[in-house]
């Protein structure tokens, strides 16, 4: 096994110093580092957008970045944007409007939705087929995810809600 | 674990970089914004031995609008993008940069990568080559300036930049008095890699064209279309001079067949491209394109 390096991650507002080869991706790390296994893995290699995550904010592949290079940078997975009966208005409207069926694209297409809405709070459903154009799912056909997307950005207009 | 086994380095100054490179050479790959480099990491298309993530070398992330504009290598495809600067001296780019994949390979992909990596369906490669860039490469042995052209030459996935030179820098003229651009591309969906793509920029005196450059991608590699630019500098503006323009630019494009479409298909679409692009141009005239 190759050399070992330390980093700390700080995910969902929490640090934790991890130990892993240079070539892990930031992806692996969260799931198997750190047991967050809410981030998906689908092409692993930038197409499908399971992998998605905030850092410091802005949406990225976690697939597509080394978990070396994630020190420092404040990284919000699905778990931190809300569970349980704590939902995030993005996670409402997509179980009221049916945004999902089997749910493995979900994580990501929350994350994605929530980015979009934070920089287009009306967005048309033009536009969030556009800027989400980058998050595949194989089930719904799309047209309940827009609406759902739609809805939380309604949502989120009255009771505000960011990541 | 995708990747296969490499050592990394994380330098934070560009004299490190070069320093580590000069030490490497052949054996290392620099990391930019990873946007193509890991998914080839992540299918073993890439094995380097070494990795060189400059990510942490602050003094490459800038955009100077100081007379011509200026921009580091590793600034972010969303900030060019954003840039108010670049918008205003070169609005051609960031109508070129919205096509690029999607806001998060944006969010990490940088201007410096796209060069380096050169993908042959990359909208940057051929929108900096139709505004005469030109990219400055360090290495140990001092600094050397290379213009978009002889940078490609007609490389794919690679360019003309030795193993142990970094790209540090864009440089890119100030536009001409007048000017306009058109930007085309078509892809079958927004934000896959393009089947071809223009990049038109004109200037005229009024009616008659007296300046063009146009620059293809999409085919075997991103190159200018100087067919298109003779047919068009002395000619009137209109639909004569577009349309041949088109079939110059479908004779200079370097085509090529994949499973995406034939070469037949993908020169089709260069010319009718070429004739939207100029059509654009021409509406686009003043305006503050610059």
């Amino acid at each position: 096994m190759a050399e070992t390096m330390s980093v700390v991650l700080n995910v969902n507002g929490a640090g934790r110093s991890v130990s892993v080869e240079p070539r892990k991706t930031l992806a692996d790390a969260i799931r198997e580092d750190l047991g967050l296994t809410g981030t998906h893995l689908g092409c692993e290699h930038g197409v499908c957008g399971a992998c998605t995550v905030l850092m410091d904010g802005e949406v990225v592949r976690s697939c597509l970045m080394l978990a070396v290079q994630a020190g420092g940078a404040e990284i919000t997975t699905i778990e931190g944007i809300g569970a349980g009966d704590d939902l995030h208005p993005m996670q409402r409207a997509f179980s009221e409007y049916h945004g999902l069926q089997c749910g493995f694209c979900t994580p990501g297409m929350i994350l994605a939705g929530i980015d979009v809405v934070s920089r287009n709070p009306d967005p048309s459903p033009q536009e969030i087929r556009e800027e989400m154009g980058g998050n595949i799912c194989r089930c719904t056909g799309y047209q309940k995810i827009v609406e759902s997307v739609q809805a939380a950005a309604a949502i989120m207009s009255t009771e505000g809600g960011s990541a | 674990m995708k990747p296969a086994v490499f050592d990394y380095s994380a330098p934070e100054s560009i004299a490190e970089t070069v320093d580590l490179l000069a030490e490497h050479g052949s054996g290392a790959k620099v990391l930019a914004g990873g946007q193509s480099l890991v998914p080839m990491l992540n299918f073993r298309l890439a094995r380097p031995a070494h990795l060189i993530d400059v990510n942490g070398v602050d003094e490459l992330s800038y955009i100077s609008a100081n007379g011509a504009l200026r921009i580091g290598s590793m600034t972010r495809l969303t900030a060019l993008g954003e840039s108010g600067d670049v918008a205003r001296a070169h609005p051609i780019i960031p109508a070129a940069v919205a096509q690029i994949g999607h806001r998060a390979i944006r969010n990490r992909g940088t201007i410096g990568g796209s060069l380096a990596h050169n993908d042959p369906a990359a909208e940057l490669p051929a929108v900096l080559m139709a505004l005469d860039a030109e990219v400055t490469a360090r290495s140990a042995d001092g600094e050397r300036v290379v213009g978009m052209q002889e940078l490609i030459e007609d490389r794919l996935f690679e360019t003309t930049l030795g193993d142990t030179e970094l790209l540090t820098e864009i440089r890119i003229p100030a536009a001409a008095a007048g000017s306009s651009f058109g930007f085309r591309e078509f892809a079958r969906r927004h934000g896959d890699f393009a089947l071809a793509g223009v990049a038109a920029v004109i200037t005229t005196d009024g009616s008659t064209i007296t300046q063009a450059a146009l620059a293809a991608f999409g085919g075997t590699h991103a190159t200018r279309l100087p067919t298109a630019e003779a047919a068009l500098v002395g000619a009137e503006t209109g639909d004569a001079a577009f349309a041949a323009a088109g079939a110059g630019a479908a004779a200079d494009f370097p085509s090529t067949s994949d499973v995406h479409g034939t070469a037949d298909y993908r020169s089709h679409l260069i010319n009718v491209l070429t004739v939207r692009a100029l059509q654009d141009a021409a509406g686009n005239s003043g305006g503050g394109n610059g």
